[in-house]
C-alpha cells in the first residue's frame, strides 16, 4: 500500500471540500473495496478522507410514501430494515444475495455504488486496461472474458459493474443526492449515475471530483412481486454471471434490471410493454456483442427471466 | 523517463516527514508543520517517513492507545502491535474470512478496515471471546466436534460463528430464508449461508456446522462418529 495522510470529516460538505483541495483525497467509508485495491496499488490515493462519523447513518420516511436511505448505511442494516423487507424486497434480496455477513456489515450503500469493477485484467497490473491507465489497451477483449460484459460494451474495455444492489436501485428508479464543494446539491437519477465504457472506461460515474453522495432516496413502493434471482459459479460468496431483478404486478406487467451484462446495472424500459418472457429478452438483449466465452450469457438470461416471470406469477 | 520522478506518491515515501504525528481529531484538522503552518505551504513531496496517526481502541475490555502508520489495518494492529496473534491473517482481501473479528459488537474482515479508522471502537477477538481455561461455548462445541484440522481457519470461524447466531437473534434475514419478513429459522441452510464468508482448506465444514447447531441449540450433541 502506498503512503497516505488520513483526516476525518465532520459534514458531508467538509469531505467535499477536503476532496477539493486535495488533487490525491479519496473518501473512504465501507472501506472493503477501496483498500483491497490500495494493496494492490490499483487505488493509490495520497490522503484519505474518513467519513465514517458524518451521521449519514439513517433510514427515513419520505412525505411521498418513499425513502431516504444514508449514504453511510451498512448493507446489512439496510437488508434488514422493516419497511425494505416489507416495501422493497428486491432491494433486501439483492443486498443479501452480494458479499459475505462480514462485508455487508462494513459496506454501505453508497459505496456499493461506487465499488470498481472485478475484471481480473482491472486487478492484474501487469496487463494493460484502459480503466486503469487510460490508453494503455484492454487485455480482456482476447482474454479469459467469460464473466464480462455483453452489452453496451466497447473497444476500450469490456467490464461489467458487480453490484447486486446497484440493479435493484436500477429496478426502482432511485436517485441519488449529492453535495459538492461549492455547496451545490444535485440529485442524480440512477439510470443516469453510472456511465457507458465508451472510449473513456476509467470515467465510471456522474460524480465530480469533489462531489460527495449524501443519500440514496427510492420512491413510494410499487407494490407487486419483488424477485431477484443471482445465478453464479457457487451457491454463496460470489459475483454474478447474470442477475435478474424483477417487480411483476398482478396484472402482468413487470419491470426488470439486469447485472452481470454491462458496465452499469442494465434495463431497457421499452422491453417492458412486452409480456412473455421471451419478447422482453430479445428486446433487453438487441445489440448484445459477445466473445467465444461469454455468449452463453444471452441464454441464461433469456432463461433465467422466463423462470423468474413463472415464479412471479405463480 | 524515469516514471517515479512522475509519481507524487512515490516521491512523497522518498520524502521528507515534514509534520510529524498527524493528530486524528473529531474535526478536519489541517495537518500543521514543524513551524505551526498549514501543510499546504511545505512541499507534501518533502515527506520521507510514513505519515502517522494516533488511535485509542479497546480490545477484549482493555484501552489501547497506539501510534501508526496510517496504513495499517486493524489486522495488523492486533497482531503486530498488540500481539493478539489469535487472529489470522489469511488471504488479506477479505475473501477467507480468517481475520474475522467483532466491531461494536458486528463481526468484520479485520484486514479490509484501517485501525486509525476505529477511534473509540470496541473490538473482540478470539482471545477476549474465551480463555484455555474457560472456553466460550462456540469454542468448546469446536473442541468437542473436531471444527478443524489444520487450525489456520478457526478463529475466525468461531468469531463467525458467535456473530451469526447474534445476528439470527436480531432478525436479520439472509439470502436462503425463506420468508423476509418472518424471523429466520436456525438451520443448516441458514447457518452455511451465513457463515459462506469463512473459508476452511482443510474442509472441516461438516464439523463446524455440527458445532454450530449444538451451540444454537438445533442440531446433535454428539460428535459424528465417522468423520475423519
Amino acid at each position: 500500500m502506498k503512503a497516505f495522510t488520513y483526516e476525518r470529516a465532520d459534514t458531508p460538505a467538509a469531505a467535499a471540500a477536503a476532496l477539493a483541495a486535495k488533487p490525491g483525497a479519496k473518501l473512504i467509508a465501507g472501506g472493503t473495496n477501496l483498500l483491497d485495491l490500495m494493496k494492490l496499488q490499483i487505488e493509490t490515493p495520497t490522503h484519505l478522507v474518513d467519513i465514517n462519523r458524518l451521521g449519514l447513518d439513517r433510514i427515513e420516511a419520505q412525505p411521498d410514501g418513499g425513502l431516504r436511505i444514508g449514504a453511510l448505511v451498512r448493507n446489512t442494516d439496510l437488508a434488514a430494515d422493516t419497511r425494505v423487507r416489507r416495501d422493497y424486497a428486491v432491494l433486501s434480496r439483492a443486498l443479501l444475495a452480494g458479499a459475505s455477513g462480514q462485508l455487508r456489515n462494513k459496506a454501505t450503500t453508497a459505496g456499493n455504488l461506487l465499488q470498481r469493477t472485478r475484471c481480473p485484467y482491472f486487478y492484474d497490473t501487469t496487463k494493460p486496461c484502459n480503466k486503469r491507465n487510460p490508453g494503455a489497451g484492454c487485455a480482456a477483449l482476447q482474454g479469459f472474458n467469460r464473466n464480462l460484459a455483453i452489452m453496451a460494451t466497447s473497444e476500450q474495455c469490456i467490464a461489467t459493474h458487480p453490484s447486486d444492489m446497484a440493479v435493484a436501485m436500477r429496478l426502482l428508479d432511485a436517485k441519488v443526492e449529492t453535495v459538492q464543494a461549492s455547496g451545490a446539491t444535485r440529485t442524480i437519477p440512477i439510470a443516469d449515475f453510472h456511465k457507458l465504457p465508451g472510449s473513456t472506461p476509467h470515467i465510471e460515474t456522474a460524480l465530480a471530483r469533489d462531489e460527495v453522495i449524501t443519500s440514496v432516496t427510492l420512491p413510494a413502493p410499487l407494490g407487486g412481486r419483488h424477485i431477484y434471482r443471482k445465478v453464479r459459479d457457487r451457491a454463496s460468496y460470489a459475483f454474478a454471471l447474470i442477475s435478474v431483478a424483477a417487480v411483476v404486478q398482478p396484472d402482468g406487467r413487470g419491470r426488470y434490471a439486469f447485472g452481470g451484462l454491462a458496465h452499469k446495472p442494465w434495463r431497457v424500459e421499452a422491453a417492458e410493454s412486452n409480456r412473455d418472457a421471451k419478447s422482453i429478452a430479445d428486446a433487453v438483449l438487441s445489440g448484445a456483442r459477445t466473445t467465444s466465452q461469454n455468449a452463453f450469457k444471452t441464454t441464461l438470461v433469456a432463461r433465467t427471466l422466463a423462470s423468474v416471470i413463472n415464479e412471479a406469477r405463480a | 523517463m524515469n516514471e517515479h520522478e512522475t509519481d507524487p506518491v512515490d516521491r512523497m515515501r522518498r520524502g521528507v516527514l515534514a509534520g510529524g504525528l498527524v493528530t486524528v481529531a473529531g474535526t478536519m484538522t489541517p495537518f500543521i508543520d514543524a513551524h505551526g503552518a498549514p501543510s499546504e505551504a511545505v512541499d507534501p513531496l518533502d515527506h520521507l517517513a510514513p505519515p502517522t496517526a494516533s488511535v485509542t481502541i479497546k480490545v477484549n475490555g482493555q484501552t489501547q492507545t497506539l501510534t501508526l502508520d496510517t496504513r495499517t489495518t486493524l489486522l495488523d494492529a492486533l497482531r503486530e502491535h498488540l500481539k493478539f496473534t489469535g487472529t489470522k491473517k489469511g488471504c488479506d482481501h477479505g475473501q477467507c474470512g480468517a481475520c474475522t473479528v467483532t466491531v461494536n459488537g458486528r463481526r468484520i474482515n479485520s484486514c479490509l478496515t484501517l485501525a486509525v479508522m476505529h477511534d473509540g471502537d470496541e473490538v473482540v477477538t478470539i482471545e477476549g471471546l474465551g480463555t484455555p481455561a474457560k472456553l466460550h461455548p462456540m469454542q468448546a462445541a469446536f473442541i468437542k466436534h473436531d471444527g478443524y484440522q489444520c487450525g489456520y481457519c478457526t478463529a475466525g470461524q468461531i468469531c463467525s460463528a458467535v456473530a451469526v447466531l447474534d445476528e439470527i437473534k436480531r432478525g436479520i434475514p439472509s439470502h436462503v430464508s425463506a420468508d423476509l419478513v418472518a424471523p429466520s429459522t436456525i438451520s443448516a441452510d441458514e447457518i452455511r449461508e451465513r457463515m459462506s464468508g469463512n473459508l476452511c482448506r482443510c474442509g472441516a465444514y461438516a464439523n463446524i456446522l455440527d458445532a454450530i447447531q449444538e451451540v444454537a441449540g438445533t442440531g446433535r450433541t454428539t460428535p459424528a462418529e465417522t468423520k475423519a
